[in-house]
């Protein structure tokens, strides 16, 4: 198979950006996009000219490295997969793609397709955790009772690989669905319920400081998140957010 | 507290945003029940439409919902301009390919085209009507216990009739606007549910059905309202 690849250069973050046009032939159908990219990256280097930087990691879909905008969509043309387990025979023999990074404020470019998703931490950093003593309860774990219903919203919400496709494909560049994922995964478990309150606040306060857009509801993020995470989340976070302002909690 | 406060974070201008809206869609439904009345008004010269229109624009506790009307308003116009302003700064750079329908309806991607389109009708629409009433010159009726009433139908029945030379592109942007709040409405209507987190398996899809029938319904009556103002004066 043979690919007209449009993608994203820029140098450094203070750098001017540009599309540039690539060729690539003697790609296999079985091959991976990002193996696709690698063979690109091999004839860049054995021409003399800086490979394309791309983020990725295990390549088997549950780290959320990958992160290219393929085609006007966040991983591609294919649901519930990240750029990683995307497969050139997705793309027609002789198909021009366009390729380009995540865009947001608060996805600063680092290079070319490499985007710092650091917001992201620093969001989980404000509360995105549990911090009361679980441990040395008297009471087993065990003997604690989650109805199974709740168990699999959070196991759900916790599918999150944090990847950043909510952000880059909603036309607002909004966190919502990554923060109410990352926020449900507590609030519906028995460890997460004493800092439920002050967690959503400061995760929420957190995310409007990094910059990110606010939620219209489109449901885009919903549709092309590789994880398939609910907008159920979206909802129970603004759910808890009114109620801890109401509370004053 | 939240350090940022309940009145400056993103999802507290949802609430804002859904709030006014929300109460909006309680008015468009008093509004159209008014607005019926027009189909049968010609059978007694408008005197009940009339006597409606003054109580309506009369009575204490109506005054107070009218305030409350203008006010969210305004505050669904400004929260809505902060919110897009805001979210415009988010993306500083647009992708050169975006396939937007892939994933997203049309009519939740254009709320603020949907929004300033029916705000240019309701400034027609209330320097036509609302202006006349308050402060305009309105023809009087004579009822038969001698009081004189502010015949508001005669102004209304003589803006839709085929006479006026207006009347046709009144009635076009009229229709516009109708159409524009009904997509308006086809996503706002149950968005304004999932930003107050009123979500769950067992109602969204009767809000959902309901948004829709209520986003049809509504403009649908409202435009008929005119046409028929319009044929059966001709």
């Amino acid at each position: 198979m043979d690919f007209t690849l449009k993608i994203w250069r820029q140098e450094g973050p203070q750098e001017e950006g540009r599309m540039e046009t690539y060729p690539v032939t003697g790609i296999t159908h079985d091959m991976s996009f990002l193996e696709m990219m690698d063979v690109l990256n091999d004839q860049l280097i054995r021409d003399g000219q800086d490979p394309v930087a791309f983020d990725h990691d295990c390549r088997e879909g549950i780290c959320g490295m990958c992160s290219m905008f393929i085609n006007g969509e966040a991983h591609g043309p294919n649901r519930k997969t990240t750029t990683c387990q995307l497969h050139m025979r997705s793309f027609k023999d002789g198909e021009t793609i366009y390729i380009e990074p995540w865009r947001a404020a608060a996805f600063p470019v680092v290079k070319d397709l490499a985007v710092d998703r650091s917001a992201f931490d620093r969001i989980i950093q404000s509360g995105g955790y549990v911090s009361v003593n679980s441990s040395g309860n008297p009471l087993d774990a065990n003997a604690i009772p989650v109805p199974k219903d709740d168990a699999d919203e959070a196991f759900n919400a916790a599918t999150c690989i944090g990847c950043g496709a909510c952000v880059a494909t909603c036309k607002n560049a909004s966190a919502m669905l990554f923060v109410s994922a990352k926020v449900s995964q507590f609030a519906l478990l028995p460890q997460g319920q004493p800092e439920r309150m002050s967690r959503v606040q400061r995760m929420v306060d957190q995310m409007d400081k990094e910059g990110f857009g606010n939620c219209t509801n489109t449901g885009a993020c919903e549709v092309e998140c590789p994880k398939g995470i609910s907008l159920d989340n979206i909802a129970r976070m603004n759910r808890d957010y009114l109620k801890s302002q109401v509370t004053g909690e | 507290m939240a350090q940022t406060g309940i009145l400056k974070s993103s999802l507290a201008k949802k609430y804002a945003m859904a709030a006014t809206g929300l109460f909006l869609c309680l008015f468009l439904a008093g509004h159209l029940a008014g607005n019926l009345q027009l189909f049968t008004a010609a059978a007694d010269g408008g005197r009940q439409f009339n006597e409606y229109a003054k109580f309506m624009t009369t009575f204490p506790a109506v005054k107070v919902l009218s305030y409350l009307t203008y006010f969210s308003v305004l505050f669904h116009l400004v929260d809505g301009i902060v919110l897009s302003l805001q979210n415009r700064k988010a993306r500083p750079v647009r992708y050169a390919m975006e396939r937007a329908s892939t994933n997203a309806g049309w009519s939740s991607r254009n709320m603020m085209l949907l929004g300033t389109i029916v705000l240019v009708f309701l400034v027609t629409h209330m320097q036509n009507f609302w202006w006349q009433m308050h402060f305009g010159s309105v023809p009087m009726q004579q009822l038969e216990d001698g009081t004189q009433i502010k015949d508001l139908y005669s102004v209304v029945a003589a803006f839709f009739h085929p006479d006026n030379g207006f009347a046709l592109p009144a009635i076009g942007l009229y229709l516009l606007g109708q159409f524009a709040l009904g997509f308006h409405l086809w996503h706002g209507f149950s968005s304004g549910f999932q930003s107050v987190g009123l979500r769950h398996p067992k109602f969204s899809q009767i809000i959902g059905g309901l948004g829709k029938a209520f986003s049809v319904v509504v403009p649908v009556l409202f435009s008929a309202i005119v046409v028929f103002m319009y044929i059966t004066q001709a």
